[in-house]
């Protein structure tokens, strides 16, 4: 999926040993000539839970899809320097990657819409079901591997997209405003059942949104994005432990974190 | 994750049933059965008061009568009507399907070839019949392929239209999974062209059975075919109108039969899933 060979310029000379996927100077430019991305240089550690903060426009669902190999970027480069290859040196990293909507199929059940990623990769049927099963065991959904989506709310439909991305094992979990079209007391829910996941199993989340309160309540590091063009203006650590939960939510402590990160994103986009 | 993590699912409420069919369903039957009969009261007393000779308008009676005394041949030409539309249903079907999966495989064959279709939905079959009909040594076929060609398009750009409908981010899944073009065809593209291609199927049920009727009078009137078309031309011939009348029932009663069967198809085939087939609540 990754688009760009081995002979793009070394992008590991200064990555860490933990880097799991390492952008240097990306940019986007689309066929309209619009500038998407520019210069966007990212590193995303194993097991780190990074948010991709910003307004509409900011270019944050395009550098997710780059990421996911779903758009080429004009310019720069991409490398997955854990993650298999094949022979042409392409990279070949396990992804999960879950949309703003759910997106399944409507015409099939939950367990097998779980199970799809694993048909697609040829895994037997016994098997592949039985881990589709699993998967939506894990997130909350035992019970429901009959159920045709149209049957589910959009929350356990979020929820089935999810246990979908995850059904692989992947690397890393790239996340498309999962929950900005839920209501509140089911995206708190979902917050802290991913949390939950993110901890269980260590994989690396990559979670675009546009909600200050989300990204600090999630993430161990904020990307604050700015538009025209797209970019990353300013990096946060978020310090507080995890687990995180209700608690932290409506401690100080979250508050002070917020409104930083807030001051913050108001800096890049008045820059 | 536990359990309690669950959202309200919808759930239906149980249906209210009267004779196996639930309730909201039967004045969906009862009104036009109703109106029906109006009508065609109305009509038997119309022909009686004012005398109207049977072979200038016969009353539903009379019709009736004849229906039932010549069941023997009107049904025998019935049946021959029927299997050419059926034949020409099923080369629609397969061939619409065949070809919109070959459309839908590039986007250059779809613009090279669409035009070509649209020509043969919009040339009259009446037109062109007696060349077929003239062509085609074996009278059966050469119906069949003039029914084919009044059943085809819908089926085609149904489908065509389906193909193409597929959600854009389950194509991006598909692709971020590196699924091939035929699991993309079969997984993804296929079943989302379903509803669309029965809804298609549904119309050119319809279609069939005229074409196959047009096709029958324009051979019919080469004394080359015996169909429920010949029947009514032969029945004009003799000024047997009531005999007329009576095969141009079991036409209308052919299309609707065959229009509620595709129907019932299509609601099996999507009671599951698909919005038209969802009962709507309130």
């Amino acid at each position: 999926m990754n688009h760009l060979g081995p002979t793009t310029a070394d992008p590991l000379a200064s990555a860490p040993a933990r880097a799991l996927v390492v952008l240097r100077g990306v940019e986007k430019r689309f066929a309209t000539g619009t500038l998407a991305l520019r210069g966007v240089d990212l590193t995303i550690d194993a097991g780190d839970f990074v948010a991709l903060l910003g307004p509409s426009g900011c270019g944050k669902s395009t550098l997710l899809r780059i990421i996911a190999g779903l758009i080429a970027p004009s310019a720069g480069s991409l490398a997955w320097p854990r993650a298999a290859h094949d022979a042409a040196g392409v990279a070949h990293p396990r992804l999960g990657f879950v949309f703003q909507e759910p997106t399944l199929m409507p015409w099939t059940t939950a367990v097998k819409n779980v199970a799809l990623p694993l048909r697609l990769e040829g895994v037997a049927r016994s098997e592949r079901l039985d881990r589709a099963a699993e998967a939506l065991r894990r997130v909350g959904l035992a019970g429901f591997e009959h159920a045709y989506p149209r049957a589910l709310s959009g929350g356990m439909k979020m929820r089935v997209s999810i246990a979908r991305a995850l059904v692989t094992r992947p690397d890393i979990l790239l996340m498309d405003e999962p929950f900005a079209a839920l209501d509140e007391i089911t995206r708190f829910r979902l917050n802290n059942d991913l949390l939950a996941i993110w901890q269980e199993t260590g994989v690396t989340v990559v979670f675009v949104t546009h909600s200050v309160f989300e990204s600090v309540y999630l993430s161990r590091r904020i990307a604050v994005m700015a538009a025209r063009p797209g970019r990353i203006e300013r990096e946060i650590a978020i310090a507080a432990p995890y687990p995180r939960d209700e608690a932290f939510r409506t401690s100080a402590g979250y508050a002070a974190l917020c409104r930083t990160v807030s001051a913050a994103l108001e800096e890049a986009m008045a820059a | 994750m536990t359990a309690r993590a669950l959202d309200e699912a919808p759930s239906a409420p149980p249906l209210r049933r009267v004779l196996f069919l639930p309730v909201e369903t039967w004045p969906r039957i009862v009104m036009p059965l109703v109106i029906g009969l109006l009508a065609l009261s109305a009509w038997e007393i119309a022909v009686r008061v004012n005398e109207v000779p049977h072979y200038v308008l016969p009353p539903p009676s009379v019709i009736w009568r004849t229906l039932v005394s010549d069941w023997h041949s009107l049904s025998v030409s019935l049946g021959i009507t029927l299997q050419i539309t059926f034949a020409a249903l099923a080369v629609a079907a397969v061939l619409g399907l065949a070809l919109a999966v070959l459309f839908a495989q590039s986007k250059w064959i779809e613009l090279s070839l669409f035009p070509y279709a649209v020509v043969l939905q919009v040339t009259p079959i009446v037109a062109i019949a007696p060349l077929i009909i003239i062509w085609v040594d074996d009278i059966r076929i050469a119906l069949l392929i003039c029914a084919w060609i009044v059943a085809f398009f819908p089926i085609l750009s149904n489908t065509t239209l389906g193909l193409n409908s597929a959600d854009h981010n389950l194509v991006d899944l598909f692709r971020l999974y590196r699924a091939s073009r035929f699991q993309q065809l079969v997984f993804l593209r296929l079943p989302s062209a379903l509803p669309l291609f029965l809804a298609g199927l549904r119309i050119s049920g319809g279609l069939a059975l005229i074409g196959a009727i047009v096709a029958e009078f324009v051979a019919g009137t080469g004394g080359r075919a015996s169909g429920l078309a010949y029947r009514i031309l032969e029945a004009g011939y003799q000024l047997q109108i009531p005999r007329m009348f009576a095969a141009l029932l079991l036409i209308c009663l052919a299309g609707i039969a065959i229009f509620l069967a595709l129907g019932l198809v299509q609601h099996l085939a999507l009671r599951h899933w698909h919005e038209s087939a969802l009962r709507r609540e309130g």
